[in-house]
């Protein structure tokens, strides 16, 4: 059996069936690691032993196993805290910092019976569109060693495409689960804000930051987030289930069916099209490949429906305020005294502050610092934060328009195929641009997902995003596997992808 | 909008330094970002209130019961020069 | 030139919840450093504050007690600024939407009644400890503290003397006592005050520029530090100097206060909504049912005092002073004593044997049902006052049980007007001397007399009918 070629819930099957044992699965996967990720970098830590040795312990337990993933390998994002291995958010700054806690999803994916190979690169505390941030070096994209696999969740979406494990738990703050998945050919999702608790993972931007999957096909991502969501007391934002005592007020959502109700049928489904996606700045083939997406679509039953979203101009700049300003508060802990790297020559608090920031965050970090203390700073709130709090709900307003004619939105994930290395580097502001698809969708809190949908001439793989109302995680998935029925853009593997 | 001196102010607010010449290309960049960003000044926001919250989610609040706290060594393992009992910094001025 | 003090001050009380603002970690004062913190309260990456009910309900009940509207939508803001003593290096506090505002504060001084209005009133988490350890050369930081609920109470610049202030400051120790909110205690630094001064000539309306003062940790360092400071400032002027506004550190062993820091320096604390938590949304049946709930505070007391029991202004004051003492005394009046005996053995002998214990009211084992049954065997006849004295002595401590006490000590009043008059008559007969001194005028001789008969009657009977058993005897 070529263990590579199966999905995470189908690992699951043959696992709980007996005919793999977890160390077989484990093994295979640390081989894959072994034998790629030198040329990939999509890891920061494998901890390989800590693997092993729990395989061991979960093979007693295969017989009992609830979870349709128990007992597959699986690797996380290296800014989601795991008690005892190191948790570097791609920083220097936190190049020692081992949490003595757990995140809750690494809590909720243990009591599923998952086993992490380790923690995964990425761009440094999730600031980025390429991995390139990283520290520890570049994530390089499976499909084409010269190009970035995408960001902020490079090492999640290339480990996935490389056969590095069957899934991984990355997050996205305003595309970076989606974006680097178009980019590797996997399959991401963002779910609603709330509904993942971010009890552990490191803030970026606290409004607009949701943990997530990224995986081989829509399926798996249903059985991950299945696991992953539901309500923590320990996240003050986490939503509360249908059925939960809690105490506050607001909307409540119902976890734990996506993947039981997952039916691929869209029949009568109205899926629209906002013409501002397809304009000006859009790749022809990434153009061709997300209208082709559209025509499946509509093969198996859906309704395609065109309609305007006229304030999508507005959500680079509005997300780009937010995630600054949060992001400059946020890391202002990060400053020696506490936990992580200290600079090792100062003189006296102010200089330690100084030296240890400014040697141990890198340029892109303290480039989103400084804009994010300025949107704050006084005589300034009012122009840029405040404003971008108005655009907010503007955006969030639009998309309840929007959903108004339609069920599910179809755009593009990014404008263009991944990227060549270093491309991206000198300009940031046009690296921001790039993500003009996947930030309004963390500004209205809603869920989305990346589906591959296609390649370019150069064989670079192409995403299609799905964008639904707010708990319509249900909705995303069904059409996205609806989709992956008909095509196989899901199964191709990048051609150093295969495990020996 | 953005000059040298008000990148020195945000620079010091932000705890970070910056050389003369990373200054520069520093200052260029973010005013270039910011200058983007005077978009957001076509769109009328005339009487909208702006959302700091997505979901009208309200009062979420915790019992006023204790849980036994944690073990200082854990809290302190990875603590730049601490010694076991406190987390050191250099004199704090004042 | 005459000139004008205007104060305004801001204070800071620490809300006597058990648990923290934001965690769970308990929040009893002292204990070994950084043993009362978790991830959170030491801002470890990743944790996130979820908000005490019970801070959120005692901030209402101190708003309501100061007259406040309650804000309907209320929030956090993060408050930004590196210090090792704030490990996330933000403060959570409310800058935008604070949860009550617009009150007032009735004081009473010397020259008279005033009214103090409350600008705002504040959730926010406290800080931690700061240590400077001189054999590192290091400062030292425990975070026990860190997250411990505050409420910062900021008035208008309404004072204008020393003796408002501190006022005031009875007036709110008292009230956020009563409510049970705080303990209120300076020396533990559960109340905190900053002091903002300026001065300005008598009349003049504009304000002058102000400084703050901190580290005041007793209400004589207030009243010493306003007086050093208004006198400090008018001089500066007078010799032609001007105010510079900025943050003074007040130095009790110096009695003087010294520059901090500029404020006009970068104080730029990016206040900006705290995504952490969601917003509050009190629903004014919630506050009315809040406001229902309030005890009666100290001020409402004194006035039913002496309008239902005619107690004197001053019985009213000490009696009210302390919760636990008002509760005894209601206690003893719902029991039957009559309100001003239970008064004055509150004022008498419960004070007196407070302070000789150097003990505080709420600290003492004797309940009302003891007293009242003192007070009752008195009323009775059973027990004359002297013998009471001596079994509230003994019964205090341990709140010991009164009738057990006078069995077990044969201290029941003799009654028996034969035994008397017969006592008497043996008395008499004995002290023939005493009996002739008497008859010749001299008063003092009855004295003795009636003390002879107190003694073989062993101090059981009621002085007043040895009285009249004597003088009936002797005429």
């Amino acid at each position: 059996m070529k263990l590579r070629e199966l999905t995470a819930l189908e690992l699951g099957a043959v696992i709980k069936k007996g005919e793999v044992c977890v160390r077989e699965a484990v093994q295979a996967a640390l081989d894959a690691v072994a034998a790629q990720d030198g040329a990939l970098n999509a890891f920061i830590t494998v901890a390989g032993e800590r693997a092993l040795c729990r395989a061991d312990k979960l093979q007693a337990g295969v017989k009992d196993a609830q979870s349709p993933l128990y007992g597959v390998p699986m690797a996380i994002k290296d800014n989601i805290c795991t008690r005892g291995v190191r948790t570097t958010c791609a920083s220097k700054i936190l190049g020692d910092f081992t949490p003595p806690y757990d995140a809750a999803v690494v809590e909720q994916l243990a009591d599923a019976g998952a086993v992490s190979l380790g923690k995964l690169n990425m761009d440094e505390f999730a600031m980025g569109s390429t991995s390139e941030t990283s520290y520890y070096g570049p994530v390089k994209n499976p499909w084409d060693l010269a190009r970035a696999p995408g960001g902020s969740s490079g090492g999640a979406a290339a480990a996935v495409a490389a056969g590095m494990g069957w899934y991984a738990i990355g997050s996205d703050t305003g595309g970076s689960i989606r974006q680097p998945a178009a980019h590797c050919g996997v399959t991401g999702m963002k779910p609603t804000y709330g509904t993942v608790s971010r009890y552990g993972l490191i803030a970026y931007a606290s409004s607009l930051d949701q943990i997530g999957p990224l995986c081989r096909d829509a399926a798996d991502c249903a059985a991950v987030l299945d696991v992953l969501m539901g309500h923590d007391c320990r996240d003050a934002t986490s939503l509360p289930g249908l059925d939960s005592d809690w105490n506050g007020s607001g909307p409540r959502a119902d976890y734990g069916h996506l993947l039981e109700r997952l039916t691929g049928d869209v029949r009568g489904m109205r899926i629209g099209l906002p013409a501002q996606c397809f304009g000006d700045g859009l790749d022809g083939a990434v153009r061709a490949a997300v209208l082709g997406a559209a025509q499946v679509l509509k093969g198996r039953g859906a309704e395609i429906v065109e309609l305007s979203f006229p304030v999508l101009e507005y959500a680079v700049p509005a997300y780009y305020i937010i995630a600054a300003a949060e992001a400059s508060s946020n890391l202002s802990r990060f400053d020696g005294v506490k936990y992580g790297w200290r600079a090792e020559e100062y003189d006296g608090l102010a200089d330690l502050y100084r030296k240890t920031r400014t040697q141990g965050f890198g340029r892109e970090v303290k480039r989103r610092i400084l804009l994010g203390t300025f949107v704050l700073s006084s005589g300034y709130y009012d122009a840029y934060y405040k404003k971008a709090l108005q655009a907010k709900a503007v955006i969030k307003d639009a998309f309840d328009r929007a959903f108004e004619g339609c069920d599910l939105l179809l755009t593009p994930v990014t404008p263009s195929p991944a990227p060549r290395l270093g491309d991206s580097l000198g300009d940031p502001l046009s690296m921001y641009l790039g993500d003009i698809y996947t930030v309004s969708v963390n500004l209205a809190g809603l869920p989305a997902l990346s589906m591959p949908c296609g390649l370019d001439a150069e064989g670079m793989p192409i995403g299609a995003q799905l964008i639904a109302p707010h708990f319509g995680e249900g909705a995303a998935l069904s059409a996205a596997h609806a989709f992956q029925l008909d095509t196989d853009w899901h199964r191709r593997a990048p051609k150093g992808g295969e495990a020996p | 909008m953005i000059d040298m001196e008000l990148a020195d102010y945000i620079a010091r607010l932000s705890q970070l330094e910056l050389e003369e010449g990373e200054k520069r290309a520093m200052t260029a960049e973010l005013e270039r970002i910011v200058a983007y960003m005077d978009v957001l000044n076509r769109l009328d926001t005339q009487g909208v209130e702006p959302m700091s919250h997505v979901f009208p989610v309200k009062n979420v609040l915790r019992e006023d019961a204790a849980q036994p706290s944690w073990d200082r060594g854990e809290l302190l393992a990875g603590s730049p020069g601490g010694d076991g009992e406190a987390f050191l910094a250099p004199k704090a001025v004042e | 030139m005459t000139w004008e003090t205007v104060i305004g001050l801001e204070t800071h009380v620490e809300l006597a919840t058990k648990t923290k603002i934001f965690c769970s970690c308990t929040t009893e004062f002292g204990g070994a450093p950084n043993t009362h913190c978790c991830p959170v309260c030491t801002g470890m990456p990743g944790t996130l504050p979820v908000l005490n009910k019970k801070v959120l309900e005692f901030a209402v009940k101190a708003g309501l007690a100061l007259n406040c509207a309650i804000t309907r939508h209320s929030r956090f803001d993060r408050k930004n600024y590196f210090y090792p003593d704030l490990p996330k290096a933000y403060q959570i506090s409310q800058l935008y939407l604070p949860i009550a505002r617009d009150g007032a504060v009735d004081i009473r001084t010397g020259p008279g009644d005033k009214t103090i209005r409350i600008h705002e009133l504040h959730m926010e988490e406290d800080a931690g400890k700061l240590v400077h350890d001189p054999w590192l050369n290091q400062t030292r930081a425990d975070y026990n503290r860190c997250g411990v609920p505050l409420i910062e109470i900021v008035t208008e610049p309404d004072f204008r003397t020393a003796d408002e202030v501190i006022a005031y400051l009875e007036k709110l120790k008292e009230t956020l006592a009563y409510l049970g909110v705080s303990d209120c205690k300076m020396q533990e630094g559960s109340l905190r005050c900053d002091v903002n001064l300026s001065v300005r000539p008598q009349g003049s309306l504009e304000l002058g520029t102000r400084t703050e003062m901190k580290n005041l940790s007793s209400f004589k360092a207030i009243a010493r530090a306003i007086q050093y400071e208004a006198r400090r400032q008018i001089e500066l002027i007078e010799e032609g100097g001007r105010v510079a506004q900025e943050t003074r550190r007040w130095d009790e062993n110096k009695d003087a206060s010294f520059a901090m820091r500029s404020k006009e320096e970068a104080q730029d604390y990016r206040y900006f909504p705290e995504p952490d938590l969601p917003p509050i949304e009190l629903d004014p049946d919630c506050v009315d049912a809040l406001r229902a709930a309030q005890p009666e505070l100290a001020e409402e007391k004194r006035a039913r005092y002496q309008a239902d029991y005619g107690l004197s202004d001053y019985n009213c004051r000490m009696i009210t002073s302390d919760q636990a003492l008002a509760a005894l005394f209601e206690g003893l009046v719902a029991l039957g004593a009559p309100p001003r005996q239970g008064a004055n053995w509150i004022m008498g002998e419960v004070l007196g044997a407070l302070s000789q214990h150097a003990m505080e009211p709420k600290d003492m084992a004797l309940t009302a049902p003891t007293l009242a049954r003192l007070i009752a065997l008195v009323g009775e006849g059973k027990l004359n006052r002297n013998t009471a004295v001596k079994v509230f002595e003994a019964v205090f401590d341990t709140d010991g049980d009164v009738d057990a006490y006078v069995r077990a000590h044969g201290l029941e009043q003799v009654n028996d007007g034969a035994l008397v008059r017969e006592v008497c008559a043996r008395v008499l007969e004995a002290n023939p001397q005493s009996v002739s001194d008497y008859r010749g005028g001299k008063e003092k001789a009855f004295g003795f007399l009636v003390g002879q008969a107190m003694g073989e009657l062993k101090g059981r009977a009621d002085p007043q009918a040895v009285n009249q058993a004597l003088r009936a005897l002797l005429e």
